[in-house]
């Protein structure tokens, strides 16, 4: 291949900036309009690639997004983009370019060797040969062998990608001069318009293919179409790919950035969709056909109208098709010698001054190593190259039509899929909807956005207009050689025909047997040739066959894109508490629990040690813990009481005013779903306070049975959850510790018993203090508003140091209430776990009225007396503790079976000895019993006793 | 992304909905509804092909209500607030 700079020419450059950058580590220069490929093209660069599975060697094919071959890892200061096509991105100085699956570069590639190879390898070679023993063994060196481009794993991203969400009357996807007359005629009817376009610049085929609009030259017309446009503030974007089109009219798009930014997601909801997105012109099948050096014949056109390149000086053109003539025309009159070899009779080839016409034959093999050299033609007759032009026809580009749900119908005449039945909200025009001249096109742009478009005429073609006379061209089913069908995912006609022989003749299953059509290629240029080969083979009309089904992303898009900010910390933000800053000065150690960030223990020392040291000095004297995150949702109105009867499995309604009592939330499977306290405030006003994790669903459980059953008027919820800090101080001093904060509450037994409440102030706002214990000790916990939480605690750590206080964290928390027996729903239970199975039957067997759950307690399952219940278990003196999550096994019939699993286990410092809670088989009625516990293979033996391991006759909680 | 009518806000994307079943599926009180109604009210669904009435949460504005859709084409062809919806409106 002799691709080469005309010295004139080229629209799209601009020859007094010039460029360069590197290419395989070698200098590449450029003009500043140049695309990658064009400046490669440009400085006579053949091989750009090499292939997925072969390693065969591979020049530019495209000039846009249909792109199969030149993939390329670009980096610049922004970083670097994988597997970018070279076909889509601006040159700019100074970048470095990789080829893509090639070692140590596209032109020398030391796993070209595997082609030689070839016939061994045809289609599903790797699973079929590999299956022995195992694929997964062989899999990571083929893996390497194969593949595209390289993620650079020590990414960082510099800057967030934006994500714009975009309302409009009309967008149009695709700014050739169908989009530009739909973007026109909306615009002029008073709508809001977006069009985009993948390309740097609007226009389409108007930028490199000869047209006259209402009397104007083509691209002049697009100049002063655009302007008007923006003019009216009609928004336009180019670089930006509709990549994806969604239920609702929703259509994703991408954008890229010359000036190194991220590219942008945009997320646009017009009222009505236009889809001119054009056609991809396909290749010819004929042996070889994927030497560097063949290209399609519009792209040739486009790289030396748009970039001033001559793509050869000895070229042929294989058509099957009128739309090669003018690029073989162009390129003549460039200086290249050209011959066009026309599969159809000499009355519909055109022959034209300046190019030979050989009519009625076909081009049956290309030879040639690293670039094409040659071609053989069907009468025997050879010809000398340096660059093969092919237009097999053209497929309208229905990616985004399909994704719509939308049906396609087959065409002879186009010898093409376009888009059949049209669907609600899109209208589709130009090239993608069979339009052949640019009259055409025009018009049918003007009248795709139907109801949002303007009366006023459409803008017509007035010079030359084009022609197509298209005839099939299809692979041939008994040809010689490798016909290669798709480029990208390397499949040959050979691989399609074994896939049939297979038995694999529906489309979708020749799809995933061959690679045909997947990837990031999409079929753009392969599906068609590979379905008429499939329907040649298999005996069957085009249409018959079918297409595969499109998915989005048309183009590739960047991860970083698609996530926008939603990474790292944003990814799924945890819950802060209004004290956080004050436990980090306290040397708090931060997890994750349930959504919040909470301390897990204290001081810089050892996890374990420093968690027992916790856990044991509460025990001692008294402990301060931050219990914000409990629930806090206020349950108000006539009927509050009524309604938390039914919502709760344990009966409410008898709580007196100022007291609190604990409960169960079934589930309607009759399973715990939550536990906690019920605070009653006063006669219609409740405070229910759910586990931490809980809050949402609780709440969002609480408005359904409140709208479903009880009505708006009966009751009001409020989750003021974060509007309270809720600080606990709990011990054998703990209610010295609260006077010495000075509540103005009389905290005596007599005032406030344990579960009870008062109402105190402190510096003036009020608190409210509840006695209730989820350690077992004494407890006091004192809500106040969650931005006057600091001083309160601060007061809280002062008054402590007389007494020794410790601050406790999660974890040693964990270990006080299991000494206790006190469960963590979804630890200690899991999603069979019954209130009875807890050791809570009263209200089962009790309750006359209807709550939530309730019937579930009666159904066969809730009846057995097999089922798994809380209970403890001990070690033998002197063992460490058991494994959470190890099995209780018994042997039945000769084969061991699980009769229950750990739930909770610890070391208790106060008891010097290991506590575990259990779900257990029959487990409450086998209390003594010592069984086997299995974990990963060692057996130990514990004893079943009662969940409480500490103070079992409750006399802390009062002492 | 389909676009869900809350009775509330209007018109508002699919992620800020919660599914709450379909809607009819009323709820038999008491200790004597038998284990298949029961089960019914638990598990046994419609899943109908084509027209469906569904019970959805708003879940910025906490509301439920009746949303009547298509669940093949994702039409949706309105929606009412859970009162609105029990007085037959
Ligand atoms: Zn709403």
């Amino acid at each position: 291949m002799s691709a080469s700079r005309l010295t004139t020419g080229g629209s799209d450059i601009d020859r007094g900036r010039p460029l360069s950058f590197t290419f395989d580590g070698s200098r590449v220069e450029g003009f500043a309009g140049d695309t990658i490929a064009s400046a490669l093209l440009a400085s006579g660069q053949a091989v750009v690639g090499r292939s997925f599975k072969y390693h065969r060697p591979r020049g530019i094919w495209g000039s846009g997004v249909e792109e199969p071959n030149a993939l390329v890892d670009v980096e610049s200061a922004a970083g670097r983009v994988p597997n970018a096509r070279a076909t889509t991105v601006q040159a700019t100085d100074g970048i470095r370019v990789t080829s893509v699956n090639a070692s140590p570069t596209a032109e020398n590639d030391r796993n070209a060797v595997l082609d030689r190879f070839a016939r061994f390898l045809p289609a599903a070679f790797y699973y079929k040969t590999f299956m022995w023993p195992d694929w997964h063994l062989f899999e990571p060196r083929i893996r390497a062998m194969a593949g595209l481009g390289i993620v650079d794993s020590d990414w960082k991203p510099r800057q967030v990608s934006d994500q714009v969400n975009h309302h409009c009357d009309v967008l149009v996807v695709g700014a050739g001069p169908a989009g530009l007359a739909a973007a026109a005629s909306a615009a002029a009817a008073g709508h809001s318009v977006v069009l985009a376009d993948d390309g740097a610049h609007p226009g389409g085929s108007l930028r490199h293919r000869v047209g006259e609009v209402d009397g104007v030259e083509g691209r002049a017309w697009v100049e002063a179409t655009v302007a008007r446009l923006k003019g009216a503030g009609q928004l336009m974007l180019s670089e930006t790919a509709a990549f994806g089109l969604y239920d609702h009219n929703l259509v994703a798009l991408n954008q890229r950035h010359a000036d190194g930014r991220p590219d942008t997601l945009w997320r646009v909801r017009p009222r009505r969709i236009v889809l001119a997105t054009g056609a991809i012109e396909r290749p010819v099948p004929f042996a070889n056909n994927d030497l560097p050096g063949i290209l399609s014949a519009d792209a040739a056109l486009s790289y030396l109208r748009r970039h001033g390149v001559l793509v050869g000086r000895e070229i042929v053109v294989a058509t099957n098709n009128d739309s090669a003539y003018e690029p073989a025309s162009a390129l003549a009159a460039a200086g290249a010698s050209v011959t066009v070899v026309d599969c159809r009779r000499a009355g519909d080839a055109q022959a034209k001054g300046g190019i030979r016409v050989l009519a009625g034959r076909t081009i049956t093999a290309a030879r040639g190593r690293n670039a094409v050299q040659g071609v053989l033609l069907d009468d025997g007759t050879t010809l000398g190259v340096d660059c093969v032009l092919v237009s097999g026809g053209w497929t309208p580009t229905v990616h985004l039509f399909s994704q719509a749900k939308g049906k396609l119908a087959w065409s002879d005449q186009l010898a093409a899929f376009i888009p059949g039945e049209l669907i609600d909200g899109i209208g589709v025009a130009g090239a993608v909807a069979g339009t052949v001249s640019l009259s055409e096109a025009l018009a049918s742009g003007a009248a795709a956005p139907g109801d949002f478009g303007s009366s006023s005429a459409a803008p017509r073609g007035t010079g030359a207009e084009a022609t197509l006379g298209v005839v099939s061209l299809w692979p041939n089913p008994k040809a010689k050689g490798r016909v290669w069908i798709d480029y990208q995912s390397d499949v040959t006609a050979k691989d399609v025909e074994l896939a049939a022989r297979e038995n694999f003749v529906s489309v979708e299953h020749l799809k995933r047997y061959t690679t045909l059509g997947m990837a990031t290629d999409q079929g753009k240029t392969s599906n068609l040739n590979g379905l008429a080969l499939l329907a040649d083979i298999t005996g069957r009309g085009i249409a018959e066959v079918g297409t595969t089904t499109y998915r989005p992303p048309f183009t590739p898009v960047p991860f970083a894109s698609l996530a926008g900010s939603r990474r790292a910390s944003m990814h799924a933000p945890v819950r802060r508490l209004p004290l956080e800053a004050n436990h980090r000065a306290a040397g708090a150690v931060f997890q994750e629990y349930g959504g919040w960030l909470r301390p897990a223990y204290y001081g810089g020392g050892e996890a374990g040690a420093s968690i027992e040291d916790e856990a044991r000095r509460a025990r001692q004297s008294v402990a301060l813990f931050d219990g914000s995150t409990l629930g806090k949702i206020e349950v108000v109105g006539p009927r509050a009481a009524e309604f938390v009867d039914f919502i709760y499995y344990n009966t409410m309604s008898t709580l007196k005013p100022g007291h609190c009592r604990y409960g169960f939330m079934l589930s309607e499977n009759g399973v715990v779903f939550d536990d906690g306290v019920l605070v009653r405030l006063d006669e219609h006003r409740f405070i229910v306070s759910c586990s931490s994790s809980h809050v949402a669903a609780v709440h969002a459980r609480l408005e359904e049975w409140r709208q479903d059953r009880f009505g708006r008027e009966a009751v009001y919820i409020h989750n003021a959850t974060a509007q309270y800090a809720t600080l606990t101080v709990s011990g054998p001093n703990a209610r010295q510790v609260v006077e010495a904060l000075d509540l103005g509450a009389a905290l005596d037994d007599a005032s406030l018993p344990h579960m009870a409440i008062a109402a105190g102030r402190f510096a003036g706002d009020e608190v409210r203090i509840a006695r209730v214990s989820f350690t077992g000790d004494r407890s006091y916990e004192i809500s106040i508003r969650a931005d006057r939480a600091e001083a309160l605690w601060a007061r809280m750590r002062q008054e402590g140091r007389a007494f020794d206080a410790v601050l406790l964290g999660l974890e040693s928390l964990m270990i006080l209430r299991a000494e206790k027996g006190y469960i963590v729903i979804g630890k200690d239970t899991d999603g069979t776990t019954m209130p009875h199975d807890l050791g809570v039957a009263g209200p089962r067997t009790k309750r006359a009225g209807e709550f939530v759950g309730k019937r579930s307690l009666f159904t066969e399952a809730g009846n057995s007396a097999d089922r798994n219940q809380l209970v403890g278990l001990a070690v033998r003196e002197g063992e460490a503790p058991l494994a959470t999550g190890a099995h209780g096994v018994e042997k039945r019939d000769g084969r061991l079976r699980s009769i229950g699993f750990v739930t909770s286990s610890y070391q208790s410092p106060t008891l010097g000895r290991p506590v575990a809670l259990a779900l257990i088989e029959r487990g409450a009625a086998r209390h003594g019993e010592t069984i086997d516990v299995q974990h990963l293979g060692v057996v130990r033996q514990a004893t079943i006793v009662a969940p409480c391991a500490f103070d079992p006759e409750g006399r802390r909680l009062h002492a | 992304m389909q676009l869900f009518p809350c009775p509330f806000c209007g018109p508002r994307e699919e992620s800020e909905f919660h599914y709450g079943g379909e809607a009819g599926n009323l709820r038999p009180d008491g200790s004597e509804v038998t284990a298949e109604r029961w089960a019914g009210y638990l598990h046994m669904r419609d899943n109908p092909k084509g027209p469906t009435r569904e019970i959805w949460v708003h879940l910025t504005c906490g509301e439920f209500f009746a949303m009547s859709r298509d669940s093949v084409n994702h039409k949706v062809s309105g929606s009412t607030a859970l009162g609105e919806a029990e007085r037959g409106a």
